[in-house]
């Protein structure tokens, strides 16, 4: 039920024009969440989430796709429910990185971008498939991630936060100077092709009308944040989610006990590096064009502030702060000018009044049936 | 002293010294422990009692000395060796991980019977699900030595825990990977006479299942020095001033010039 009342919400949001209504649905949703969370019903639904996990990610794929479906020939709506799952997928990244081993990471967007330019490059100049492009440019971000690595390793904190600060401008000023790369006109890149399918094609379905293009893109897009949530959730109930937790809480004391502690934050970094990086490739081709002005620091501000807003460390949060933070400025050209200055506003009351998010990260559990034994 | 030689010495440190630039916090400290011995190890605050353990343990890289932990080399290693090696600790300050769950606290402690493997933890789950499952049980008869109501919490997040329960998760943390040496930083600290009297003797009846487990304690209650240990270490200004049993030492004419100061 919880789904579908979700769903219905989100296709509401993404088809409504006029702005009052938007700002009904935003405050709306922001307000059922809180409630909810303050008379336990979030609770509930998450207990019976967590008992029924596959069942749940079922639902929740299908509500999506119907809401894809239903959507079919809204150009613009298809392409900003796209977005929100490739934001989706990035901020599941961060969770990795930030909600369970602490790393700080102020460059999401760098990871994003290197992960574009990567597939622009190869699918422009060599024959390689598209869907082995994507997993190179995830491959490609990580490991430009590891240069990062050795300065994270020795800094921490504040310090640390810089140094991601300091790699996210360079990298935009970088593809500004390189001409190989397009400098500040950017590439273009082409559009998607899966076993030999162009998904660059409006699907006509006689009388039903035509399906945009931008639904085949949803589509993988929500196949990839729902492949990032899998894996991410997996993580987290794992032997390797207790060690990023416990190197997040202390890492002293992680250490005392035989805990690698550069060998998992190196894996906490790069896995979440590779996630931006696909996601930045898959978003490359389907906008057809980028150039480093999409790549901004603000950009990577936005991305934390999706995990925080969200709720640090649960993967269940992006979803619906990705949602508010990538939708409500596209719909609401008022504030598009004002979003960075908005969402600072929004993140320093999340962080006075609800520190710990929208939906706060419960408890470790590593099973269903978790602690009622 | 020429205490009767019952067991080989499992742990030998030769003048071992910490410096903090122009400090010496430990100064060519000698030390030896034998396999099933309590030591406890007492002096004022600031004596190097605590740098002792954080130099043993690798927090701290010592400028000299060695240490040897049954015939191998150990000295100034990283943290993480000396763990595996079978030295693990508690911490004076508790530093557990408050927010995750008493099973996650000890299995932090278990890490090196753990499965790290990527294939074990994403993709077999299964397999992870039968791990847990021996983990739960192993961490239960642990803390039922403890405290068989603690058992009943093994899913409660540490921060729910009164002190007492914190200080045994603590211990359990650094009992559950079966150590040749168990070091205890001030256990009483923040707790009343009866609950370190109490943790004191669950610490003592669990000793009985791990025969060869030798402790280090430091702490300030004399009472429960003398109660428990087999020998103490005296340390002053990061020197070793006096060592024997707690009567010879408490006796010690040295001792007390560092307790109480100079006449």
């Amino acid at each position: 039920m919880a789904a579908a009342s979700a769903a219905v919400f989100v296709l509401l949001f993404l088809y409504l024009e006029e702005e009052w209504e938007i700002v009904v649905l935003a405050v709306g949703l922001i307000a059922t969440l809180y409630s909810a969370a303050r008379f336990g019903f979030l609770g509930q639904i998450e207990a019976a989430a967590s008992e029924h996990s596959r069942t749940t990610i079922l639902v929740n794929f299908v509500a999506a796709a119907l809401v894809i479906a239903l959507l079919r020939g809204e150009h613009f709506a298809l392409l900003m429910l796209a977005t929100v799952f490739l934001y989706v997928t990035v901020c599941l990244g961060l969770t990795v990185q930030f909600g369970y081993a602490g790393i700080v990471n102020f460059a999401g967007i760098a990871f994003f971008g290197i992960g574009a330019y990567t597939t622009a490059v190869l699918s422009a100049h060599t024959p390689v498939p598209h869907l082995v492009v994507i997993i190179i440019s995830g491959l490609v971000a990580g490991l430009i991630g590891s240069v990062l690595i050795l300065p994270l390793l020795r800094t921490r904190g504040h310090y640390a936060a810089l140094v991601t600060i300091a790699f996210g401008i360079l990298f935009r000023t970088f593809l500004e100077v390189s001409d190989i790369l397009g400098g500040p006109q950017g590439l273009k890149v082409p559009g998607m092709q899966l076993f030999g399918w162009s998904l660059n094609d409006n699907i006509s379905l006689g009388p039903l009308g035509t399906v945009s293009f931008y639904a085949a893109y949803a589509v993988v897009a929500l196949l990839l944040a729902a492949g990032a949530y899998i894996l991410v959730k997996r993580l987290e109930r794992s032997w390797i989610g207790l060690n990023l937790d416990a190197i997040r809480t202390d890492e002293t004391a992680a250490a005392s006990f035989g805990i690698d502690v550069p060998r998992w934050k190196i894996f906490a970094f790069t896995v979440g590096n590779c996630l931006a990086g696909v996601a930045g490739g898959t978003y490359a081709m389907m906008s057809g064009f980028i150039a480093p002005a999409s790549f901004n620091f603000g950009d990577s501000l936005l991305l934390v502030s999706i995990v925080l807003l969200g709720g640090s460390g649960n993967p269940l949060g992006v979803l619906p702060a990705a949602l508010l933070v990538v939708v409500l400025p596209e719909k609401l050209q008022i504030i598009q000018e004002y979003r960075l200055l908005l969402f600072a506003v929004l993140v320093i009351l999340i962080l006075r009044f609800r520190p710990e998010g929208l939906l706060p990260r419960k408890m470790r559990e590593y099973y269903a049936s978790w602690g009622r034994t | 002293m020429s205490a009767p030689i019952r067991s080989v010495a499992i742990l030998t440190v030769e003048s071992l010294t910490v410096r903090f630039g122009g400090l010496v916090a430990l100064n060519a400290l000698d030390f030896d422990l034998r396999a099933g011995e309590f030591v406890g190890l007492i002096g004022p605050n600031g004596s190097g009692k605590t740098t002792f353990f954080n130099a043993l343990t690798g927090i701290y890289a010592p400028a000299a000395g060695s240490v040897t932990l049954s015939e191998t080399d150990i000295t100034g290693l990283r943290p993480q060796r000396i763990y595996d090696a079978g030295i693990t600790r508690t911490f004076q300050r508790l530093r557990l991980a408050s927010t995750l769950s008493v099973f996650d606290n000890l299995m932090i402690g278990n890490h090196r019977n753990l499965d790290q493997s990527l294939m074990t933890n994403i993709f077999a789950r299964r397999r992870l699900h039968q791990q847990i499952m021996e983990d739960i049980e192993k961490s239960r008869v642990l803390l039922e030595q403890f405290s068989a109501p603690l058992a009943s919490r093994l899913f409660d997040p540490v921060s729910q825990l009164p002190m007492i329960d914190r200080r045994r998760v603590e211990v359990c943390r650094a009992l559950i990977s079966k150590p040749k040496i168990l070091l205890l930083d001030e256990p009483s600290a923040g707790m009343t006479h009866e609950e370190t009297r109490a943790l004191m003797d669950d610490l003592l009846a669990s000793r009985e299942q791990m025969p060869g487990l030798a402790i280090v304690l430091i702490e300030h209650e004399m009472g429960v020095i003398e109660r428990v240990t087999d020998r103490c270490v005296v340390l002053n200004y990061g020197q070793k001033i006096a060592e024997g049993s707690y009567r010879d030492v408490a006796d010690d004419s040295r001792v007390r010039a560092a307790y109480l100061g100079e006449d």
